[in-house]
C-alpha cells in the first residue's frame, strides 16, 4: 500500500519589540541571567500585565502578510499549568478568539505552488529558560515574558521537503517584515511538527506523532523524514501507531518517545481577568495594511513582469529581502535592456560565492556598480567567463575594481585581428591533420583548432573570433 | 478624646491649626495598639511592634496622618503576606498604586499590617495564618472577614482610617459587623495594581473609615486611572466631598425585596426597616423593586471567585518568593510547598475553582456562571434607570460566635449574600452603621448605585449619618 503523508507545523516566534509583551522590561539578548526582569515579568504577587502595543502591532502584521483574517473581538487567556520557567504558573496565551485566522501562503517545491492553509496566528508570551546543572536546575527569566507569535499551519504540507520550502518561505517573509530575528538556532523561531500518514486517496487522517526539539530547518526535515520512514514501517507491518509526542536527536538522526497523549494535559484554558476583551477597529488594520512592505511573492511578480525575469530567477532573487534589494538595485545600475546576464552572474557565481562564505550575496564586500562592470567585460566578450568567476573571486577578497584586477591579470581576450591571425596560422601550420579533418566536412576538428589557439594564448584568444576567423582563413585556403 | 479616637478629618484640622503633630498621631496609635491588640488581634504582629519608621512630616494634604493597610496590599519593604504562611515573609520590592498615592498626598504608611482570612479567603477573619481578629464590640464574636482587620482596627481606635478589599463584601461585611463605614468602589475605580489577587475581575480596593466623610477623603485619593492596571478605568476622579451636602429630598431609594427574605436575622431586619424609615422621613423616595436573580448570585459568585483564584494562586510554587518545603524533587516540592502553605479555606478553593475550569466542566460551570453574571447585572442596570440607589442591609445577621460557622462552609458563605451581588455587577456599595442588636452588636446599611456613581452613596450615606449618632458610637474593650 502507499501512503500519503500529512505534515502541520506549529511556529513560535519571537517578536523583535522593544520591551516585553506585558511590561516595560528592555529585550536585550546576551544579558547576565535575571537582569532583565521586573516584578511584572517575574509574575510577582500583585502585579498586572498590560500588553504591549507594539507586540500587537507586529502580529497583526504578521497576520495580514500570511492573508489571515483579523479577528474584530480578541481577548488573552490564561493557559494553566504548573512548571518552574513559568513563574505564574499560567501563561497568557490566545484560546478561542485568536488574533487572527484563515490565512494562507504559497510553497514552490519543484517550482510547482502550492497553498498551504494558516489555520491561525496569536499572540502569547515566552517563558524563562531552564539551565540544568548536575545537583540542581536554574531559572533564567530574562526571556520571559518576550511577544511570541504562534503561526498555525494546516494540515497540507504533504512531504519533509514542502515542510522545509514551508520553513523558508515562511522565514523570508518575516525577514520582509522586519518583525523578528528568525533564528532558530538562537531560539526566536521555534518549531513543532505534526506529522501522520494515511493510504493514498483516504480523506481521513491517522495517527499522528508531534515532533519536537528541531533546531534547524534541516533538522525538521531530517525528524520528518525519519518519522516518515518510522510510521510506514510500523504500517506496513501492520502495527498500531501511538498518539505520542516524540524528540528528535539530531546526534543520532532519530526520534525518541518522550510522552503518551493519551492522558491529554488539561490546561483549563479561561480569559484572563487581568486584560480586558479588546475590538481590533477596521480603520487600524487598514492602516498596518497600507504600511506593509512588499513581500517575496509580489516582488517576484513585480520583477518577473518589470525586468522580464522568468519564475525560477525571480523567487531565488527575492527569496532574501536584503539580497532582493541588492539584486535591485544592479539590474537598475546594468543599463542592457536585457537582464538575463546578469541575473545568471547574480544567482550563479555570486550566489555560489556567497554560499562558500557562508553569507547573502549583499552582505559579500562588493561594490554593485563594480559588479555590473565585471558583468560588462564578459558581455564584451573582453574576458572570457572563466576569467572573470575568478576575477569576482579576488574582487571579493580585495575589494580591487573589475578594471584593476583584469588588468594586473592581464586577463583582456586577445581580440587583435593581427595577433590573432598570427597565433592562427602558427597552430594551422603544427595541426595539418585537423585542417584536413575539417576540410573533408569534420566540423569537431575546428574545436579542437579553437582549442589550440586558446591554448597558445594562455587563454587570453576570444574564441568566438578566433573561430571566425579560422573558418574563414581554412575555406578561403 | 484621645487623638486615636477622632476621624481622619478632625485630626487633619488640628494639625493644620498646629495644635498637634502626626507624629503624636502615629504615638497614639501605638499606645493603643500595646494596649489592646492582645485581645483585638487586629494587625499581625511579627515580633516588631515597636514602631521603627519616621513620621512623613508631609506638607502634602493628608499631613502624615496614618492609614492601616491590609496584608493584601503590597507595601515596599513591609512583609505583604495575605496572613498565610506561604508568604511567609514575602517583602515586594515594590508599592501598590493606591500606596503611592497615598505617599503622593502626604499619608504615613502604619507599619503593621492589618489582619485578615488568608488569601480573602472568608467571613470571619478566622482563616488567618496569624489567628482570628475579635469583635471589639464583643471579643467572643469575629469581627466580620475579609478586611476583619482593618474594620476591627478602626472600630477599636488602633487605626484612624484603614483600607481594606472587597471581593464579595469583604469590606462591607466586617465594616457593618464592627459598626463602622466601609466602601467597594466601583470595579475599574481604584486600581488593583499591587493587590495581591483573588479573583481579579471582582477584587477592589476601599476604604473603611469612622465617618462617611473620611470615607469620600480616602476615596478621592486612592481612585483614579493606572496605567499598570488595565482594568482601571479612565475617568475623572470628583471631590467627594462636595457630595456631603446633607439633602436627600426627592431621591429617588430601591428596596429589593429579595433582600428582606426569610433566614435573615429578624432584629436586623428591624434595624434597617427602621433606617429606611428615618431615610423617608429626610425626604427620599422609597419604593420596593425586585432584583430577579439574587438567588444565583452566591453560586455564580463561588464559580467565578474560585476558578479566577485557583489560577491567582497557582504562582505561589515555593521556587521564587515565600515558603518552600524541602524536598528533592519538583514534583514533590510543588506539592509539599503548596500542602504545607496553604490553610484548608485556600485548598477548598483552589480546589472547586481547579474543577470548575477544567474539561468538560467549563461550559456547565464557568461559562454559565457568566452568563448568569450579566443577567445579574442587568437586574442593576434596570433599577438605576428609575433609582437613584438601593438601601438594603449589609448582612443578614450581625456579628456570628468565633468558631459558629467554621465547621460549616456553606454557611459561612451565605453571610455574604447580600454583598456578592455589587461585586458581580461591579457597581459601588457601602456600609454604614444604623443601629444595634440586643446584644450590642452593630448592624450596617448597605446603600448602593450605579457604576462610577459614588458620590450618590456619599449623599445618602452622610445624611443619613448627620442625623444618627450611630457612627459616634465606641465599643469598650474589656481588657
Amino acid at each position: 500500500m502507499r501512503y500519503q503523508t500529512v505534515i502541520g507545523l506549529e511556529v513560535h516566534l519571537q517578536l523583535s519589540t522593544r520591551t516585553k509583551a506585558f511590561c516595560g522590561c528592555a529585550i536585550d539578548f546576551g544579558q547576565a541571567p535575571n537582569s532583565c526582569v521586573c516584578p511584572i515579568c517575574l509574575g510577582l504577587p500583585g502585579t498586572l500585565p498590560v500588553y504591549n502595543k507594539e507586540a500587537l502591532n507586529s502580529a497583526i502584521k504578521v497576520a495580514l502578510a500570511f492573508n489571515c483574517q483579523i479577528q474584530e473581538h480578541t481577548k488573552f487567556d490564561r493557559k494553566n499549568y504548573f512548571y518552574p520557567d513559568l513563574p505564574k504558573n499560567y501563561q497568557i496565551s490566545q484560546f478561542d478568539l485568536p488574533l487572527s485566522r484563515n490565512g494562507h501562503m504559497y510553497i514552490y517545491t519543484e517550482n510547482k505552488p502550492k497553498r498551504i492553509g494558516i489555520t491561525r496566528i496569536h499572540l502569547e508570551e515566552d517563558a524563562g529558560k531552564l539551565v540544568h546543572e548536575e545537583a540542581n536546575s536554574l531559572v533564567d527569566f530574562n526571556r520571559t515574558g518576550i511577544p511570541l507569535i504562534e503561526i498555525v499551519s494546516e494540515p497540507d504540507l504533504n512531504s519533509p521537503q514542502e515542510a522545509f520550502d514551508y520553513l523558508t518561505g515562511l522565514k523570508s517573509i518575516i525577514e520582509y517584515l522586519d518583525v523578528s530575528d528568525c533564528d532558530m538556532e538562537k531560539g526566536s523561531l521555534r518549531c513543532d511538527a505534526n506529522i501522520s500518514l494515511r493510504p493514498e486517496g483516504s480523506s481521513q487522517l491517522g495517527v499522528k506523532t508531534e515532533l519536537k526539539n528541531m533546531n534547524s530547518f534541516k533538522g525538521v526535515k531530517d525528524a520528518l523524514q525519519f518519522e516518515v520512514e518510522r510510521q510506514a514501517e510500523l504500517l506496513l507491518s501492520n502495527q498500531q501507531l501511538v498518539q505520542e509526542t516524540r524528540l528528535w536527536d539530531a546526534e543520532k538522526g532519530r526520534t525518541v518517545s518522550m510522552r503518551s497523549k493519551e492522558g491529554a494535559k488539561d490546561y483549563r484554558y479561561f480569559p484572563d481577568p487581568d486584560l480586558t476583551l479588546f475590538n481590533i477597529n477596521k480603520a487600524f488594520v487598514e492602516e498596518i495594511r497600507g504600511r506593509l512592505p512588499e513581500l517575496p511573492l509580489d516582488k517576484m511578480h513585480r520583477f518577473m513582469k518589470d525586468y522580464s525575469l522568468s519564475e525560477y530567477d525571480a523567487k531565488i532573487l527575492v527569496s532574501s529581502k536584503k539580497d532582493s534589494q541588492f539584486a535591485e538595485e544592479c539590474i537598475k545600475i546594468y543599463s542592457e535592456k536585457d537582464k538575463k546576464p546578469l541575473v545568471n552572474w547574480l544567482i550563479g557565481p555570486l550566489l555560489q560565492e556567497a554560499k562558500v562564505r557562508k553569507a547573502g550575496i549583499s552582505e559579500l564586500n562588493i561594490e554593485k556598480k563594480e559588479l555590473v562592470n565585471l558583468v560588462g567585460f564578459v558581455q564584451r566578450q573582453e574576458i572570457s567567463g572563466l576569467s572573470a568567476k575568478t576575477v569576482l573571486s579576488q574582487m571579493i577578497d580585495t575589494g580591487k575594481s573589475a578594471e584593476l584586477l583584469i588588468k594586473e591579470g592581464n586577463l583582456l581576450q586577445v581580440s587583435d585581428l593581427d595577433d590573432l591571425n598570427k597565433i592562427i596560422e602558427s597552430v594551422i601550420a603544427l595541426n595539418a591533420k585537423s585542417v584536413d579533418d575539417f576540410k573533408a566536412g569534420k566540423s569537431n576538428a575546428l574545436m579542437f583548432l579553437v582549442g589550440q589557439v586558446m591554448k597558445k594564448s594562455s587563454g587570453k584568444a576570444n574564441p568566438k573570433i578566433a573561430g571566425d576567423l579560422l573558418r574563414r582563413r581554412l575555406s578561403n585556403a | 478624646m484621645e487623638l486615636n479616637q477622632l476621624t481622619a478629618h478632625q485630626l487633619l484640622d488640628k494639625i493644620k491649626d498646629g495644635s498637634i503633630t502626626s507624629q503624636a498621631i502615629f504615638d497614639s496609635l501605638y499606645q493603643r495598639v500595646n494596649k489592646i491588640d492582645d485581645k483585638v488581634n487586629a494587625y499581625v504582629r511579627r515580633g516588631n511592634l515597636e514602631r521603627t519608621g519616621k513620621e512623613s512630616g508631609s506638607k502634602s494634604e493628608l499631613l502624615g496622618l496614618p492609614v492601616t493597610i491590609k496584608d493584601n496590599i503590597c507595601t515596599e519593604g513591609l512583609n505583604t503576606e495575605c496572613c498565610s504562611k506561604i508568604l511567609q515573609g514575602f517583602r515586594p520590592p515594590y508599592d501598590a498604586t493606591v500606596i503611592n498615592n497615598l505617599k503622593r498626598s502626604g499619608a504615613g504608611i502604619f507599619e503593621l499590617k492589618a489582619n485578615m482570612d488568608e488569601f480573602a479567603f472568608g467571613s470571619s477573619t478566622e482563616n488567618s495564618y496569624f489567628g482570628s481578629t475579635h469583635n471589639p464590640w464583643n471579643l467572643d464574636c469575629v469581627p466580620g472577614g475579609s478586611s476583619g482587620g482593618s474594620a476591627a482596627a478602626v472600630a477599636a481606635d488602633e487605626a484612624i482610617w484603614a483600607l481594606g478589599s472587597d471581593t464579595g463584601g469583604s469590606i462591607r461585611q466586617p465594616a457593618s459587623f464592627c459598626g463602622v463605614v466601609g466602601l467597594k468602589p466601583t470595579y475599574g475605580r481604584v486600581s488593583r495594581f499591587g493587590l495581591i489577587a483573588f479573583a481579579s475581575s471582582l477584587d477592589q480596593i476601599g476604604p473603611i473609615t469612622k465617618d462617611v466623610e473620611d470615607a469620600a477623603i480616602l476615596t478621592r485619593i486612592i481612585a483614579g486611572y493606572d496605567p499598570n492596571d488595565s482594568t482601571s478605568v479612565n475617568q475623572s476622579v470628583p471631590d467627594y466631598t462636595k457630595s456631603l451636602t446633607n439633602d436627600i429630598k426627592g431621591l429617588k431609594i430601591a428596596i429589593p425585596k429579595e433582600y428582606f427574605v426569610e433566614g435573615m436575622d429578624p432584629e436586623v431586619k428591624a434595624v434597617v426597616d427602621e433606617a429606611v424609615n428615618k431615610l423617608k422621613g429626610l425626604g427620599a423616595v422609597i419604593k420596593q423593586v425586585t432584583l430577579a436573580h439574587t438567588e444565583y448570585a452566591v453560586p455564580v459568585y463561588y464559580i467565578i471567585a474560585t476558578a479566577e483564584a485557583s489560577s491567582n494562586l497557582a504562582r505561589f510554587d515555593g521556587v521564587q518568593y515565600g515558603y518552600r518545603a524541602k524536598s528533592d524533587n519538583l514534583i514533590e516540592m510543588y506539592k509539599k510547598t503548596r500542602a504545607e502553605g496553604f490553610g484548608e479555606e485556600a485548598k477548598r478553593r483552589i480546589m472547586l475553582g481547579t474543577f470548575a475550569l477544567s474539561h468538560g466542566y467549563y461550559d456547565a460551570y464557568y461559562l454559565r456562571a457568566l452568563k448568569v453574571r450579566t443577567l445579574i447585572k442587568q437586574d442593576f442596570d434596570k433599577v438605576f434607570s428609575e433609582f437613584d440607589c438601593i438601601v438594603a442591609p449589609t448582612s443578614p445577621s450581625a456579628a456570628f460566635k468565633i468558631g459558629e460557622r467554621t465547621s460549616d462552609p456553606l454557611k459561612m458563605y451565605l453571610s455574604d449574600i447580600y454583598t456578592i451581588s455589587v461585586n458581580l455587577a461591579g457597581i459601588p456599595a457601602m456600609s454604614i452603621p444604623c443601629g444595634f442588636t440586643k446584644n450590642k452588636l452593630p448592624v450596617g446599611l448597605q446603600i448602593m448605585a450605579g457604576a462610577f456613581n459614588e458620590e450618590t452613596i456619599f449623599k445618602v450615606g452622610h445624611t443619613y449619618e448627620q442625623n444618627t449618632d450611630w457612627h459616634k458610637l465606641k465599643p469598650v474593650i474589656r481588657l
